[in-house]
């Protein structure tokens, strides 16, 4: 048996390695296709970090990475896997600018208070009907969010074109529904990063909370690992998977208010679902499903979202290579099954010569 | 003095998970031709020294010697090589393919890779003929019974050229027929010159079949010795390490008041039939009431409605005075039920999480665990801590996994657990099944202290001495229905095999009556120690018996 100071020191050793294989794997692509991969990496590192206003908007980027990655990441812990965070983020990002452009001239506290309710609300009620469906019918909640984010978004495109305007792009939401901070904004010469950052911390802290030291996030939990054993302790399944499907879509729809009135400002039709949604998934499995792990794993997202822009530019990376790389790395990230494997057999072999000698 | 041939010598074997020794020096050596036999409590060391010797993990010091040469064995690949087999306890076994597919898996026969079936069936079938192990190629696994599917296991390993076959407690799914059967398979393939190592903790299987046992106790290798010479009580104190006792100690019964009354009650199982039909049942404070019955009779589903974990087609479950038909499980539990469930790892425990939080799986949102729906981690870790210790459940701390403990701290987990909660009923589902004989003794003596605390305790059980030796009362359970109610003392076990099968009481005392000499014949010829005769000699009682 490991002692928990080692098994937590291994745990993090395995989403570095993924990182950093990912990163190796990308270099070698490169190379095949005769890019200089040392001029990328550093075109992506520099770029963001010897910038302000690029580290804001990482930082911005990473933000709303971390409400999808907690969205994800419940519904996860609970035994479902909730493809669904790109629609539910996409109806929270509606519903909050919706609110925000009917009742532009409430006091910017109550103002931000209904608009990001009504999105957590949005997105709750959107995760909810894939959790009610497998509760109380058995089906699959990968099917059904996965037709769920096809309705967001060609809902979302009717209600700009058809209810909100008549255009593809909505006006900008009034001063008093914006989440920017001026000193943050100053700070990062005029970057959009915004108070989404400290709804995210408190929000992590929240997760944490929740997930540890509540007899529901106790339940959530329990279910999760062994629904048998749960519902035959006297917990209500359906109940829990409910629950879980809820917060998970209103962590989402969350993501999509902060993305929404921080980022843009309106709404515009989209031609296909946001990646931060599915990168969310990405994003909560290197983070191991620990809150904190999600947001610094939302950190390294954002840096290499923002980052791969500068590869075309300073590198001579063309836009598609850089987006394959970053492919690459998420894609490690994801195999880190793999690297726990091969970890495992050099430690057992290692023991085994010890003991040889 | 007379050479044998060792196949397999395993010498000073030691495997370290961290700081705790799975194995410990253990030695064995296994000759041509024998059955061997390992014994072994739950989480003494037997699966991980065959595990070893299987590939599947490597000795952390230790040398193997396969046919007097010493051999490195660092994947199931190579123990194949070696001429070693296993044959798993959980079968390895696609359900949706053929007998013949499943033994080729992995080595089909195919002409231009096409499939041969027909080819692949002859070969099975040939390899079957040779070693009497009847199967039919071409039947899917999920379509024949538990028996055929392990013979198509073994038939697996053959067709594979193991010539030393390790058997992994292979009785636990089987029935007492099947049982019989693959003890003769067992000879017959030591007839053939393989050599078979039996993994068990049952001590009569050991003494119908083995030759040699190798006892092993906490990791260490205690002993090798001749089953003939040993009887079983000799061999139960060396598995436990101090005398034990098979008789379950206890005083008469002092039955109060109804506990649970159970009237006109009608379940239907999963695919709609009626499972339990009608039934009439009373259990009283102060008594343990034993459920017999051959699995499938409607005792699950009995107990899952009483638990509440299935809803009751019709009739009354009172427990304690209270209504509770049709309550949820938490309300059935609030009024006083404690339920060590059939299935320990489906229902009994969330495996991945911590003891502590199993231990407190039905009490987390009550005070002092919780309040305002903030968990007390310290009070729950107290509590826990606690019932460790007062059951003596071993594990490295509160903090391990479910999961990480041996299947019969597992289960003393649960009855800690279950009786902590100090319930007017508790139901107890094959308590003790896979569990080693010192853990049967110490669960029977739980149930016993709860009947004589005053509480009532309702045995579910599949072993007719477990049954015979913890109850006061029987009730036996055929087709849905309870066909008889007999007292534990003045029944036998021939009379509640004839009731099993479905005989009436008043027919089976008749018949019994003028089977009396007959038995006595068929209990000489067993001890004559002639396996086969002594089988057919029991298979045509049996016969007898049910018709």
């Amino acid at each position: 048996m490991l002692t928990t100071k080692q098994s937590r020191l291994s745990a993090l050793l395995i989403p570095i390695l993924s990182v950093l294989l990912g990163f190796i794997f990308g270099a070698l692509l490169m190379l095949l296709f005769g890019y200089n991969p040392i001029d990328a990496y550093q075109a992506m590192l520099m770029g963001v970090f010897n910038s302000p206003y690029f580290i804001g908007e990482a930082i911005r980027q990473a933000t709303v990475l971390t409400f999808t990655g907690l969205g994800f990441a419940i519904a996860f812990k609970a035994g479902f896997f909730n493809i669904g965070i790109a629609g539910q983020l996409l109806v929270g990002w509606v519903a909050a600018i919706w609110v925000a452009l009917s009742f532009p001239d409430l006091p910017r506290i109550i103002l931000l208070t209904i608009s990001i309710g009504a999105a957590i609300v949005a997105g709750a009620v959107w995760a909810g009907i894939a959790g009610t469906l497998r509760a109380y019918f058995g089906t699959s909640e990968v099917i059904v969010t996965i037709m769920l984010n096809y309705t967001a978004l060609h809902l979302t495109n009717y209600i700009i074109r058809s209810v909100l305007t008549t255009g593809n792009t909505t006006d900008m939401v009034s001063e008093n529904a914006s989440l920017s901070v001026g000193w943050l904004t100053t700070l990062t010469q005029g970057s959009r990063i915004n108070m989404g950052l400290f709804i995210a911390i408190i929000v992590v802290f929240l997760y944490w909370l929740f997930m540890t030291q509540t007899t529901a996030g106790f339940e959530v939990r329990a279910v999760g690992l062994n629904p048998d054993a749960s519902t035959y302790a006297g917990m209500s399944a359906k109940r829990n998977i409910i629950l879980s499907m809820l917060i998970s879509g209103g962590l989402a729809g969350l993501g999509g208010a902060i993305h929404g009135l921080g980022t843009f400002g309106n709404l515009f039709t989209q031609s296909g679902l946001p990646s931060l949604g599915f990168n969310g998934i990405a994003v909560a499995l290197l983070g191991l499903g620990n809150p904190v792990g999600i947001f610094f794993s939302s950190i390294l997202f954002g840096v290499l979202d923002v980052g791969a822009g500068f590869m075309p530019n300073r590198a001579g990376v063309p836009d598609e290579m850089a987006d394959i790389v970053i492919a690459a790395i998420i894609f490690f990230v994801g195999a880190n099954y793999v690297i726990r494997l091969v970890l495992d057999k050099m430690k057992s072999n290692k023991t085994a010569e010890k003991g040889g000698e | 003095m007379a050479q044998t041939e060792r196949v397999i010598e395993m010498k000073g074997i030691t495997k370290r998970f961290g700081e705790f020794k799975a194995n410990d020096n253990i030695n064995l050596n296994v000759e041509k031709g024998e059955i061997h036999a390992l014994l072994g409590e739950n989480g003494a060391g037997k699966s991980t020294l065959m595990n070893i010797l299987s590939g599947l993990l490597e000795p952390t010091s230790g040398e193997i010697y396969v046919n007097g040469k010493k051999a490195k064995i660092d994947s199931p690949e190579k123990a194949n090589q070696l001429g070693i087999g296993m044959v798993h306890q959980h079968f390895m076994l696609v359900d949706k393919f053929t007998v013949a597919e499943n033994i080729m898996l992995g080595k089909e026969k195919h002409n231009y890779g096409f499939m041969d079936d027909e080819g692949a069936e002859k070969d099975v079938k040939d390899l079957s003929d040779r070693y009497g192990l009847t199967v039919d190629p071409s039947a899917r696994i999920e379509d024949i019974s538990v028996g055929m599917q392990q013979r198509a296991e073994i038939l697996k390993t053959l067709f594979r050229g193991a010539d030393i076959l390790i058997f992994d407690e292979p009785t636990g799914v089987l029935t007492p027929q099947e049982i019989d059967e693959l003890m003769d398979i067992m000879k017959k393939l030591t007839d053939e010159g393989k050599s078979i190592i039996l993994i068990t903790h049952k001590l009569d299987e050991i003494k119908k079949v083995a030759d040699r046992c190798t006892v092993i106790r906490r990791g260490q290798s205690i002993d090798t010795v001749n089953v003939k010479n040993t009887s079983q009580q000799e061999l139960a104190d060396m598995m436990v390490g101090r005398s034990v006792s098979f008789k379950v100690d206890k005083i008469a019964s002092v039955p109060q008041g109804p506990v649970l009354e159970i009237k006109n009650l009608t379940v239907k199982e999963s695919r709609g039939l009626e499972a339990v039909k009608n039934i009439d049942l009373e259990v009283k404070a102060g008594e343990v009431l034993g459920i017999a019955g051959i699995d499938g009779n409607g005792q699950s589903e009995l107990i899952q409605a009483i638990t509440g974990l299935t809803k009751a087609e019709s009739g009354t479950i009172k427990l304690d005075g209270k209504d509770i038909t049709g309550e949820k499980p938490r309300e059935v539990t609030e009024t006083g039920l404690g339920h060590i469930p059939e299935d320990r790892h489906r229902h009994g425990l969330v495996l991945p999480m911590k003891l502590e939080e199993n231990m407190t799986l039905q009490q987390y949102y009550q005070k002092p665990f919780s309040k305002n729906g903030l968990l007390n981690h310290g009070k729950i870790k107290e509590f826990a801590k606690k019932l460790i210790e007062e059951f003596d459940v071993r594990t490295q701390s509160e903090e391990s996994t479910a999961a990480s403990l041996s299947g019969g701290n597992q289960q003393k987990a649960i009855i800690a657990r279950e009786i902590s909660r100090n319930p007017a009923l508790l139901i107890a589902a094959q308590p003790t099944r896979g569990l080693d004989v010192g853990a049967i003794e110490y669960i029977h003596k739980r149930l016993i202290e709860q009947r004589d605390n005053g509480k009532a305790v309702l045995l579910m059980s599949y072993e007719l001495d477990e049954v015979m030796n913890v109850s006061d009362r029987i009730a036996v359970m055929y087709d849905g229905k309870i066909v008889a109610i007999v007292r534990a003392d003045e029944t036998s076990e021939n009379e509640l095999g004839l009731l099993m099968a479905g005989v009436s009481l008043e027919k089976a005392k008749k018949e019994l009556a003028g089977k009396d000499i007959k038995a006595g014949t068929a209990g000489a010829a067993g001890a004559a120690g002639n396996a086969e005769n002594d089988g057919k000699e029991r298979a045509t009682v049996a016969n007898d018996e049910t018709e």
